[in-house]
């Protein structure tokens, strides 16, 4: 018996660092050259967002690819600076970490610039200006958004949208109304289930994604009976340390806005502007 | 790798916060599944074919599922097909009782079985009925066997409730998901909740432990 568990040992340590070596941490900055005509390495970058979140990052069912106007973007911003990007399918939980782990060097997921994030990680310019709205079903009782208090949110974890749900519930008690049961869901999509299945009254998420959810829906009847109710900007966000990098964002950026190449990325998903 | 101490102090009410509802759906659920395996239990141990296939049934089917889809399958896809409202606890509550349920059924089974037939042909003997024999003599002595399982599954569903956090509820595990994503320090949020789930679990390890070896000492 002895025998056999000296052995078992032995055999799971070999195993593990086997296993332990085989996953090298990877450096996402440089691959063999790539086509620079002076042959220094082209800087490739691996983008990340939570493809659940048309039309900004969706997974398109037809060709089973990660798309929308935040991967167009980027791929855009690449072209105009002169690196190479891959866009990965990750958790919105996990895109700040994977981003400080080094396991990604750019967040592009309709994410909010704010000043907590700020504290984390740097952004780059404002490339989309948006707002948190709220949604319910037809015929649903709530008309204003006063008419919440009392009633069930669903919103996406660690989103503004979730933090405006919460301002909403403290706001709501300081007034001496009933505050809000706030639902978080972990993914975008769920959400949208939470409401479709009916688990929640109303949901609160970025106006442009409730609408394309409308659009792709229409059998679902939601309805968006007020505008947005704040309003916010959507950065990449990036390593503070990065600072080569934080440059070739907001240039290959001010590029793509400057050429007309933003516009029809615009245009593209959300139509002409108004 | 540091362990922030400030960022765990700051966050430690609102995760101690979620104590509250793990254990109340660890509790619940297992006493419910508890009631709901015995019967299903006995069900299994009939000849007749009508009570035990479906009891059959709903044991393989939930221990050959993952939990995980047994709740996103009653929360999202029964309103779905059946076209009701669905409240999160209750959903939550529904998936871990019948999960509990057909794991604990096959304990009880397990434990029943485990009486020396001899048990059943001298209470027959004396004259009982065969309900009167299992009320008064294999029930009772299964009961004190299935103690230490039974045990085990508790400590097992306290762990596994923590899968409710994705129907949005505000156990342990989605306010480690909620501290993770908002201080951005990952390791503290996670391995700090672990924390927890360990104390909880070593302490009703303990209780179990306790439990058995008094009723050891007992009659056996």
């Amino acid at each position: 018996m002895k025998k056999t568990l000296v052995w078992l040992l032995v055999t799971s340590l070999i195993v593990l660092t086997v296993g332990a070596a085989g996953c090298s941490t990877k450096t996402p900055n440089e691959t063999p050259n790539t086509g620079n005509p002076d042959n220094t390495p082209k800087l490739k970058l691996i983008a990340v967002g939570e493809a659940t979140f048309a039309p900004f990052e969706y997974v398109d069912p037809q060709t089973e690819q990660v798309t929308g106007f935040d991967v167009d973007l980027i791929h855009a911003i690449a072209k105009a600076s002169g690196f190479e990007v891959e866009y990965k399918n990750l958790a919105w939980n996990s895109l700040i970490p994977a981003l400080l782990n080094k396991e990604a060097d750019l967040v592009v997921s309709g994410m909010t610039i704010t000043d907590e994030r700020l504290l984390a990680v740097a952004f780059s310019d404002p490339y989309f200006a948006s707002g948190q709205a709220w949604a319910v079903k037809e015929g649903s009782d709530i008309k204003t958004l006063d008419d919440l208090a009392g009633k069930t949110v669903a919103v996406q974890i660690n989103t503004t949208g979730a933090f405006a749900a919460e301002e909403l519930d403290g706001k709501f008690k300081d007034d001496g109304k009933p505050g809000l049961t706030i639902k978080s869901l972990t993914n975008a999509a769920d959400v949208f289930n939470e409401l479709k299945a009916g688990g929640c009254d109303a949901v609160i998420s970025d106006l442009p994604v409730i609408q394309e959810y409308m659009k792709n829906n229409p059998d679902d009847k939601v309805i968006v009976p007020e505008p947005a109710f704040t309003v916010e900007y959507y950065g990449i966000a990036m390593r503070k340390a990065d600072k080569e990098i934080h440059e070739l964002i907001n240039k290959g950026l001010a590029k793509v806005k400057a050429d007309g190449t933003y516009d029809t990325i615009y245009e593209k998903y959300f139509g002409p502007k108004q | 790798m540091t362990y922030d101490l400030g960022v765990v102090r700051r966050y430690l009410p609102f995760l101690l916060n979620g104590i509250g509802i793990t254990f109340r759906f660890t509790v619940v659920a297992f006493v419910l599944g508890a009631v709901l395996g015995l019967v299903v239990a006995l069900g299994r141990i009939q000849r007749n074919p009508f009570m035990r296939l479906p009891c059959v049934w709903y044991t393989d089917f939930i221990r050959g599922t993952p939990l995980l889809a047994q709740i996103y399958l009653i929360h999202f896809g029964l309103p779905q097909v059946l076209g009701y409202k669905p409240v999160g606890w209750i959903d939550a509550m529904v998936a871990l009782t019948i999960n509990a349920g057909a794991y604990i059924a096959e304990i009880w089974r397990g434990a029943i079985e485990s009486i020396d037939p001899g048990q059943m042909e001298a209470a027959r003997s004396l004259g009982m009925t065969y309900s009167q024999a299992m009320r008064y003599v294999i029930l009772p002595q299964s009961f004190k066997r299935a103690i230490p399982p039974l045990g085990n599954e508790f400590i097992a569903l306290l762990k596994e409730s923590c899968l409710v956090s994705v129907i949005g509820l505000e156990d342990l595990m989605m306010r480690a998901n909620m501290m993770s994503g908002r201080s951005f320090r990952p390791f503290e949020a996670y391995f700090t909740v672990a924390l927890i789930y360990l104390i909880m679990t070593l302490g009703f390890s303990r209780l179990v432990a306790r439990l058995e070896g008094g009723l050891k000492r007992g009659r056996s």
